[in-house]
């Protein structure tokens, strides 16, 4: 007891003086302040927006409450910290948030030189193209000299750029800050075409007045692996993300379900489930969390095809397919180291 | 021996209270403190700044400016592709801004000048309308305009396929909601002379100026200084242009199968911008002019009257050289406050500094406190230059004393 504040005197101390930030551990920090601070993008049907309560809901979202189940054993402990393309990393660096669940690309250069951590992939996206049906256009290849509304300070504008270039095509970027004034200024006819990643055209789609009257163009002109981003150099925060990420999939493969994980947390004969979930050994207590951790996340959000055919699913507005989505067992590409 | 401590005490005390109460070593006590902790607040703050990035790993460098930009830029002034350098961007950037400052400023000097004469103007509907429109420009925040025209813009103005055929001033000039599409002038080589000519203009009328001024004193006698300038820059070049053979040829925009080709285009973005920025600082500017021409007292009209110089010449000659005195100061501060609020174009996604070097850039390497730092040095560096070429004027146009 003694030592813990001597401890955090010391702690405080140096906080002070401002000169140590990111040494400092997340895991702790988050536990001090009792709930974790999430980003989130500003408002993308389906993945992270407001509800009609004011209340963050989506895919996006409900990793974030998945995170704090596992953190904190409590999903609602999120304080929700909503940030544009261009706001995000400096939120994340400057440690106003803990983690970054915003829809946001995996690339080499946001890995290394931002000095932020990608921690996996909870979805494969790519960009497309949505224009009004009323063009009468059926290939991006068509749309030389057209005016394009793009969110910038995100990947799509480079992968733009670089394809219409490599295909010899002019056009004539519209550069908007987030994807609600986007979405105004392609309704408005600011703009012929309207890019972003496809789940995000889906999604912008599903809430026009009148969505039949535009269609997604085929091409798929990038990759696009959407993940959660944690800042460079505290190792047991990173594993911890990757880990819940890995729990909801995992989770999907051996038929855990929100229903069934209280039956099953107590005591299965497989094995793998009950290491999980925690009736076998203690793999909470190595990443710092409670033996429970994983039953806190399936009995809050549920498994991976539980949070997607909730807020994207085909069942939705948004009506996404899982495509490269679906588990490797199903053809798809999410996939799980075991837990062992 | 505690008497003599006690002693020692009020001694020192009395010391420090003297040297408190001498008004000069107070006021250098007080400078070395200010300084000691304007020093020791700047120290913690880059000390900070350097030990955070170094926690975070980061290292402190401009190389990303030799590095191609990846990025498209709508409005380009000079040459540019997505291959060329952050730092070329950055430069696409700054004249954007640039030219918004310019014909931001152009445009509210002559509205305000203009505004705040029908402000004093004896007619009331002029000058109600006048008072109307500044006290709801200047009361409503500026961001709020720009956002406002360019919705205005973009959803009030005809899409493209409309404007082709009902917004159309003889297949030259169109108006659509993705801007005001012009011909595009084309200069063939014979046009330098035309370019000449009226630098030829240029200079004839300011040897002309000083001429006329000569016979003015030696004489009385006065020229039409005015006319014959005009007629020297512009009708000149007009005439060379003629005789040349008119050797400039207009690219009209055409219809393509989304948008117009070709001509030059006024973005909606910057038809925003330019205009917001314009009204809400005339409307500043029309209450300094104001300001400056009611500063002159009435017994200044009345003495000028007395002499018999004409209305038009007495607010020439002696009206307006003694409302700048007052006008010029305020207006420097309001020409700097609209080239720093141009960096709201963020907003609507107008190219400037902010959104390219600032943003996309800023964006795409992580370089956040790289390009924060160049960006106010851009604007400081702007604003200096502002400063120094007002204050050049105000020298001159100040009162002369002998």
């Amino acid at each position: 007891m003694k030592k813990s504040t001597l401890f955090s005197a010391a702690a405080a101390a140096v906080m002070a003086f401002g000169s140590t930030v990111a040494t400092a551990a997340t895991l702790d920090d988050v536990k001090k302040n009792g709930e974790l601070r999430c980003i989130v993008s500003t408002g993308l049907p389906g993945f992270a927006y407001t509800d009609a309560n004011g209340v963050y809901q989506g895919f996006d979202a409900d990793f974030c409450r998945a995170t704090a189940a596992a953190v904190l054993g409590d999903a609602n402990k999120v304080k929700f910290i909503p940030a544009t393309g261009k706001t995000r990393f400096t939120l994340l660096n400057s440690g106003e948030g803990d983690v970054l669940w915003r829809n946001t690309t995996w690339t080499f250069v946001r890995d290394a030189d931002v000095k932020t951590t990608f921690v996996g992939v909870n979805y494969y996206d790519g960009q497309g193209f949505m224009v009004p049906k009323a063009l009468g256009v059926k290939s991006a290849k068509e749309l030389g000299g057209a005016t394009v509304c793009i969110q910038t300070g995100t990947t799509t504008e480079l992968n733009l750029a670089d394809y219409f270039r490599t295909n010899k095509i002019s056009y004539e970027p519209v550069p908007i800050e987030d994807s609600e004034e986007a979405r105004k200024n392609y309704l408005a006819g600011r703009c012929d075409v309207y890019t972003t990643d496809a789940s995000g055209l889906a999604a912008s789609r599903a809430v026009f007045d009148n969505p039949k009257d535009h269609i997604i163009l085929p091409e798929i002109i990038s990759k696009e692996p959407l993940g959660p981003v944690v800042r460079h150099g505290d190792d047991q925060w990173s594993d911890i993300i990757r880990w819940t990420y890995n729990a909801v999939v995992a989770a999907e493969e051996l038929g855990i379900t929100q229903a069934n994980v209280m039956e099953m947390a107590k005591g299965t004969n497989n094995p793998e489930i009950n290491r999980m979930l925690g009736t076998e050994g203690d793999l909470g207590a190595m990443l710092g969390l409670n033996k429970d951790w994983v039953v806190k996340i399936l009995s809050s959000v549920g498994n991976y095809s539980e949070i997607f055919n909730r807020h994207i699913g085909p069942d939705t507005e948004i009506g996404l397919e899982r495509g490269l989505n679906a588990l490797w067992t199903n053809g798809g590409l999410q996939y799980t180291p075991p837990f062992r | 021996m505690s008497t003599t401590t006690a002693d020692l005490d009020a001694d020192s005390r009395s010391a420090i209270s003297k040297l408190w109460h001498n008004r000069e070593a107070r006021s250098v006590i007080l400078q070395i403190l200010t300084m000691a902790l304007l020093i020791g607040f700047f120290a913690f703050i880059i000390s900070n700044a350097v030990s955070n990035l170094a926690a975070v790993g980061k290292t402190f460098s401009y190389d990303f400016l030799g590095e191609p930009a990846s990025y498209d830029i709508n409005q380009t002034l000079i040459d540019y592709t997505s291959r060329d350098t952050h730092l070329r961007a950055g430069l696409v950037g700054l004249l954007n801004t640039g030219l918004v400052a310019i014909c931001g400023v152009i445009l509210a000097t002559i509205l305000g000048f203009i505004l705040g004469i029908f402000r004093l103007s004896p007619n009331y509907l002029l000058n109600r309308i006048s008072y109307a429109f500044v006290e709801f420009t200047r009361n409503v925040p500026v961001l709020l305009h720009i956002l406002l025209i360019h919705g205005i813009v973009v959803h009030s103005l005809p899409h493209p396929k409309i404007a082709k055929d009902d917004f159309n001033i003889g297949d030259m000039f169109f108006l659509s909601n993705r801007g005001v599409y012009a011909p595009k002038p084309i200069m063939e080589d014979l046009f330098w002379f035309v370019i000449i000519a009226f630098f030829i203009g240029i200079a004839f009328t300011l040897w002309f100026r000083k001429y006329a001024r000569k016979v003015q004193d030696a004489t009385g006698k006065i020229y039409p200084v005015f006319w014959i300038g005009m007629a020297a820059i512009f009708g000149f070049p007009v005439i060379v242009y003629l005789v040349t053979g008119t050797p400039l040829t207009w690219d009209a925009p055409v219809f393509g199968r989304f948008n117009f080709q070709g001509g030059m285009v006024i973005l909606p973005e910057f038809m925003a911008l330019w205009l917001a920025l314009s009204l809400y600082t005339a409307a500043f500017i029309a209450e300094i002019v104001r300001a400056g021409i009611l500063s002159v007292s009435h017994g200044q009209w009345e003495a000028a009257a007395a002499l018999g110089i004409r209305r038009g010449r007495i607010l020439n000659l002696v009206i307006i050289p003694q409302a700048l005195r007052v006008i010029v100061p305020p207006l420097t501060s309001q020409y700097l406050n609209l080239t720093k609020n141009s960096s709201l174009a963020i907003a609507i996604g107008y190219m400037d500094i902010v959104a390219t070097l600032g943003g996309i850039s800023l964006m795409q390497t992580g370089k956040e406190m790289e390009t924060m730092l160049l960006v106010i040095a851009v604007y400081l560096s702007i604003s200096l230059l502002i400063s120094a070429f007002m204050n050049w004027y105000n020298q001159r146009i100040k009162l002369v004393e002998r």
